[in-house]
């Protein structure tokens, strides 16, 4: 690899200045805009979290009010931040410890001599390519409750009042993770399948040589071969349940028990009352909160980047 | 992990007949409930959208149906102004996939096939940009669209706000970067002598892209065109708080208020959720294997 990289810096050095001149736009010009609307913004939204612009008028130092929309986060005076943050643990946990492992399990059966393998891959990941706001509508017809199946299936089987899935708030929460779990589960386990694919199965005959159960071999052999993947998963898992938006807010716009910080940020700050340096202070949590996942992503890239 | 266990062995020689069988009705058990709990919601959504109306008014929609037809389909098509949303999703879809194709190889070819002092920054920006929750950057962002002045061709409010162009820009941004990660990874599994002998027999960097390293990626474009398509067309967020006129927003966009138009006809509401998701089911019907191959690009190497 180190061979590869002095081999092509010297290519480089082969370039005539045009050449070079073509290189350098041909970054510069799509740094330019991912500086300018994606790192900027969020850059931005650090700083506006101090201030308590409304979005009208210019931003003077007047607006400076230091820590109080922090302050009014963390002290519990706005109701709705820690009721959020705790929606989005729960989705984060829901996902990393049900759909995420039940997609591995998924991976793991189909990986195996199955027959009809294909079709029931086909199954498991025909979510996968639907949005979520599809999917949140498609549950709807579940979850409804005067004319959900499973609210006309449990009046049937005697059930008096039924619960309101979608609009009991210390419900939805759950019913809304069910159907993104719908997804969840399919996209893991493609990634998975393919991950499987590359397994030396060499490794696994010669677990069953020495003696090993199948869970023993999953867990002593598989899984740790499998760490690169594993690693990616979790990433991915933590990123999607971070910036869960779309079922809530189709749900019911994200609010009354499906608050999540994306909601926060987009009902205090994109609409009639704009609170953009509160909304920001939500957007900032959210971001630093990120900054784990990407960083451990990032930290990968490097470990495999040749030197 | 129950399932390594359910699942049978290979070489099963030292077990007995009996006990495999038991654990292949196990595993056959329970892959044929989870295909069917999966199958269901949908199976569930397409029956709603084929019966009329007046029939789950008078039987409830758990009964069995005294007809089926696509009434419901042709009626949320005219009355849910579909026509128009789909051309907006294509307006936006497709030039959005195609420019970020374009601009991610051509990143992906200078930073992969040419060592530069900060090849590895500008890598690492472009994935962690597309790894933050949007969320994070709307607020500024949206503010932004209010600013930036656009001449009128592009915009006819002459902002970014609340047009096209805002909606593909903010795509092509975002999806650069994902695309810029998957290409690199790809670019670097393909020989370094290609691009040296190219250098040195003259051809200019701009060939050595579009002639020999290209064509050698078509697999990795294709995996991600299909997968991109997806993405943006599946896009909910961007379109329903950088795009205020309601006619102009793609279909996904637009399910929001259509749900509230429909929501006393759960028939007509299934009915366009199912118009809505036409063109994906269809991209993972034609395109299945390069929609599976450009989701397993981003996760494994090459």
């Amino acid at each position: 690899m180190v061979a590869f990289a002095r081999r092509a810096g010297r290519g480089y050095s082969l370039l005539t200045r045009r050449d070079k001149l073509v290189l350098t736009l041909m970054v510069a010009i799509p740094l330019f805009f991912d500086l300018t609307l994606i790192w900027g913004p969020a850059i931005a939204s650090i700083f506006l979290s101090f201030t308590n612009w409304h979005g009208i008028g210019a931003l003077t130092s007047n607006n400076f009010v230091g820590l109080d929309n922090y302050g009014q986060l963390f002290t519990g005076t706005y109701p709705f931040f820690y009721p959020a943050l705790e929606h989005n643990f729960i989705w984060l946990a829901f996902l990393m410890f049900i759909a995420t492992p039940l997609g591995i399990l998924m991976a793991v059966v189909l990986d195996r001599e199955v027959r009809g393998t294909r079709f029931y891959q086909t199954v498991f990941y025909l979510p996968v390519v639907l949005s979520l706001a599809v999917i949140g509508i498609i549950w709807q017809f579940q979850y409804s409750a005067d004319s959900g199946f499973i609210d006309s299936l449990l009046r049937a089987v005697g059930v008096q009042n039924p619960p309101d899935w979608y609009g009991d708030s210390s419900l939805n929460l759950w019913a809304a993770l069910v159907a993104a779990s719908w997804r969840h589960v399919g996209y893991i386990m493609v990634l998975y399948l393919a991950g499987l694919k590359s397994f030396d199965p060499s490794l696994r005959e010669a677990a069953k040589v020495d003696g090993a159960s199948e869970r023993q071999t999953f867990l002593r052999v598989v899984l740790p071969v499998m760490r690169p993947i594993n690693i990616v998963i979790v990433v991915i898992t933590t990123i999607e349940a971070l910036r869960a938006f779309d079922i809530a807010y189709i749900i019911n716009g994200g609010r009354n028990g499906l608050e999540l910080l994306s909601t926060l940020i987009t009902n205090n700050s994109i609409s009639e009352s704009s609170r953009v340096g509160f909304g920001s202070a939500i957007a900032v949590v959210l971001l630093v909160v990120s900054l784990g996942p990407i960083v451990i992503f990032l930290q990968r890239m490097l470990r495999e980047e040749p030197r | 992990m129950s399932g390594a266990s359910i699942a049978p062995p290979k070489a099963a020689v030292a077990h007995s007949g009996r006990r495999i069988r038991g654990r292949r009705v196990v595993l056959y058990g329970f892959l044929t409930f989870m295909a069917i709990v999966w199958l269901f919601p949908l199976v569930w959504a397409i029956y709603t959208a084929l019966r009329p109306y007046a029939d789950t008014q008078l039987r409830g929609y758990m009964s069995v149906a005294s007809s089926l037809s696509l009434d419901n389909f042709s009626d949320a098509f005219n009355q849910g102004n579909f026509p128009q949303f789909y051309f907006n999703s294509l307006v936006v879809t497709v030039p959005a996939v195609i420019v970020t194709l374009l601009v991610a190889s051509m990143v992906a070819f200078a930073v992969s096939r040419f060592s530069w002092r900060f090849n590895l920054l500008v890598l690492m920006l472009f994935t962690a940009g597309n790894l933050l929750p949007q969320q994070v950057i709307i607020v500024p962002l949206y503010r932004l669209y209010l600013a930036l002045p656009v001449p009128h061709p592009l915009s006819d409010n002459g902002l970014m706000y609340d047009q096209y162009i805002g909606i593909i820009l903010i795509h092509i941004v975002f999806q650069v970067g994902f695309c810029v990660f998957v290409l690199s990874n790809y670019m670097k599994t393909l020989s370094q002598e290609l691009t040296e002998a190219a250098v040195v027999d003259g051809a200019s960097v701009l060939r050595i892209w579009g002639a020999v390293i290209m064509p050698l990626c078509r697999p990795a474009i294709a995996a991600l065109a299909t997968l991109e398509f997806t993405f943006i067309y599946n896009d909910f967020f961007w379109a329903l708080l950088l795009m205020k006129t309601g006619d102009r927003r793609p279909i996904t966009s637009a399910l929001n208020n259509l749900q509230g138009e429909f929501f006393t006809n759960f028939n007509l509401l299934a009915a366009g959720a199912l118009l809505a998701a036409i063109p994906t089911i269809l991209v993972f019907v034609a395109l299945q294997r390069h929609f599976v191959s450009g989701l397993t690009l981003g996760s494994t190497k090459g």
